[in-house]
């Protein structure tokens, strides 16, 4: 298996060959029929929104008018891809239930946080991007850093997600690589060009049913099949008595004692804290979701109702791997094993979708992964365009030009951006090892910038110089320790603590350590450098805001109310599944 | 979504598209009775009652959130 992101898959099934593969689903015309509405239903709605376009706030920001309800559905849905979707279920497969961490431990306390926490910080200071952030607290030159990371990477991320909805097209239904590409590029690009992020949200709420409704039938079948959760349990014990794939913690004592070969250090500190906290709070293509809020009771509710909805995704993306291991009559295989006949992991949903859904529920669960891997590319698209031209093109380019002009750039870059994801489609295609290194400097970034930002939010004694050189040194010490283990292998056992560590777990502690190298690079350069005067950070830090008080809403209209219940339940999950 | 700009809510297409896939989900369940598909489960007819069900869902969407004129 192939992983360099530490939080998303799809370098698990970009390591998928085509030729190797069986067509797994056929489509009826009731299925094609379905498909196809919903493209026009996308395009429509792309229409529709145009004439609501008309400032650059209506096109970047979706106009900030959106409901908490309809942010926090959105801000889910821009992480819920199609490949996430296939790549969990085929490490639920691989590894059991373990991998129910990435969607727990490794999301819920970081989307409280952001919610409770920062999100008050980001929608008072009026920001319309990360990056934005960084500049008001940090100044140009930590935004420049952000900002140019942010844009390429995006763009980039967005070629290779391209590339891999084809390819599972490919291996699932059979289309032409090409088809699927183009089709689904062009589709992608005129519905975001006309409506912005208010075409980008609106979708994203759509897919959001579309996927709960077409995946939802392959566990509510499987567990009848199975004879409920013990059943399930039992036949998975019966079909591999040497190990655990029920149990969440028990076996996290040692790097040996379960599959993934990860300690729970690892998964604590380094997906529950940095990794997640990093993505869910920094990563600008989920977080512009949540900008887009109409007011900051709403933009602090958005990740808590997501929390919700987040903690159950398990049933929908987990169960169906794990009920692969219970009542599929054949055993699946790693890439590098597969022969002519046998299936691999990553196929394990749609092997799940094809034993259960007849035809018209099988185009409901196709459509769910096409509308999965759409709002994906439009996530990046969007949040590309933003940081172009908020973050780089006025700044930088063209300082002084009308709300009009940054409108129209908005809709070129949409345009731009999914021509350079179709580039590098492309490219991907010639030279699969571009993926591995894209994947992986995407990784390095993420972590140090949730220091900076953190750091900045909380503390006044943090200076512009310590911000920006933390976050330098930070990514850097993260590409160097990346390629320290590349080409020196035995130096795995210093940065992942084990010589047992997996992929996963070297992300993990990669993450970790360039984390901490940010904090206190920020720490021991602020001390040496001159802060910002208080006065200038009204609205940026902690201790240096008034932030609005909620003391005169019913205690059930508060958002940390929710976030309570929501951690309490995140808690009981964890002792249920131990 | 924005009742300042009198926009049809999201809630209004995600209505349209539920009703459609239920209409078009329930037949094919019924259709079913006579062809029934090679699927594990069949005997249930789930694409009777999910479609139901989405037709249910969608209809509710579609009526609460039916742009009218005020």
């Amino acid at each position: 298996m192939t992983m360099s992101v530490p939080y998303a898959l799809p370098a698990l099934l970009l390591a998928a060959d085509p030729g190797n593969m069986a067509r797994i689903i056929s489509l009826s015309p009731t299925d094609l029929a379905i498909i196809a509405f919903y493209f026009a239903m996308v395009l429509g709605i792309g229409f529709y929104l145009k004439r609501y376009t008309k400032s650059g706030e209506d096109f970047f920001l979706a106009g900030r008018e959106m409901t908490a309800w309809v942010a926090g559905l959105s801000f889910l849905s821009a992480n819920l891809g199609a490949l996430e979707l296939m790549g969990w279920a085929a490490s639920a497969y691989e590894y059991g239930i373990l991998a129910t961490h990435w969607y727990w431990v490794g999301a819920i306390p970081a989307m409280l946080f952001l919610g409770i926490v920062m999100m008050p910080f980001y929608y008072i200071s009026k920001t319309h991007s990360v990056p934005g952030y960084l500049q008001l607290r940090y100044g140009e030159s930590t935004r420049a850093l952000s900002a140019v990371c942010f844009a390429f990477m995006t763009v980039l991320m967005s070629g290779i997600n391209m590339y891999a909805m084809a390819l599972v097209m490919k291996v699932v239904l059979g289309w032409n690589i090409h088809f699927s590409i183009w089709v689904s590029s062009i589709t992608v690009a005129v519905y975001v060009a006309l409506g912005g992020l208010f075409s980008a949200i609106f979708n994203e709420v759509l897919q959001f049913f579309l996927i709960w409704l077409g995946a939802l039938l392959i566990p509510i079948l499987g567990l009848i099949e199975s004879g409920g959760w013990s059943g399930l349990v039992a036949r998975i014990h019966q079909n591999l008595p040497e190990g655990d794939y029920t149990h969440l913690w028990r076996t996290m004592g040692h790097f040996t004692d379960n599959p993934m070969g990860i300690h729970w250090t690892g998964i604590v500190f380094g997906l529950g804290w940095v990794i997640s906290f990093g993505y869910w709070t920094t990563d600008f293509l989920v977080v512009q979701r949540v900008f887009a809020a109409r007011d900051i009771r709403a933009a602090k509710f958005a990740p808590i109702i997501g929390s919700y909805f987040k903690m159950a995704v398990p049933f929908i993306v987990i169960l169906p791997g794990l009920l692969g291991l219970a009542v599929l009559p054949f055993h699946l295989v790693p890439e590098s094993a597969v022969a002519p006949g046998q299936h691999t992991y990553n196929e394990v949903l749609p092997l799940m979708l094809a034993r259960y859904c007849g035809p018209g529920l099988l185009g409901l669960g196709i459509t769910a992964l096409i509308a999965g891997f759409m709002s994906g590319m439009a996530g990046n698209v969007s949040a590309f365009a933003t940081v172009w031209t908020y973050d780089l093109y006025r700044p930088f380019v063209r300082k002084d030009a009308t709300d009009a002009h940054y409108l129209s750039m908005g809709r070129w870059c949409t345009i731009l951006g999914v021509l350079i994801s179709i580039g590098t489609a492309y490219l991907v295609m010639q030279f699969k090892s571009i993926m591995d290194y894209v994947q992986a400097l995407f990784s390095f970034f993420i972590a140090p910038l949730f220091g900076t930002v953190l750091l900045g939010m909380l503390f006044k004694r943090v200076t512009p110089s310590g911000g920006f050189w933390g976050l330098l040194a930070g990514t850097l010490s993260s590409i160097g320790m990346w390629a320290l283990v590349k080409t020196h292998h035995n130096l795995l056992a210093l940065i992942a603590l084990s010589s047992h560590a997996k992929d996963m777990a070297e992300n993990m502690y990669r993450a970790l350590w360039s984390w901490l190298i940010c904090v206190i690079v920020t720490a021991v350069v602020s001390a040496f450098t001159q802060p910002r005067p208080v006065e200038e950070l009204n609205g940026l830090v902690y201790g240096c805001t008034e932030l609005p008080s909620e003391g005169h809403l019913p205690l059930w209209q508060r958002p940390i109310f929710w976030a309570a219940i929501s951690a309490v339940l995140f808690i009981v999950l964890q002792w249920l599944f131990w | 979504m924005s009742e300042k700009r009198q926009m049809i809510p999201v809630w209004f297409f995600v209505g349209v598209t539920l009703l459609v896939y239920g209409v078009l989900i329930l037949a094919t369940g019924i259709y079913e009775f006579s062809h029934p598909p090679a699927t594990i489960l069949a005997n249930l007819h789930p694409a009777l009652w999910w479609g139901a069900l989405l037709v249910v869902v969608g209809g509710i969407y579609v009526y609460l959130y039916l742009p009218r004129k005020s």
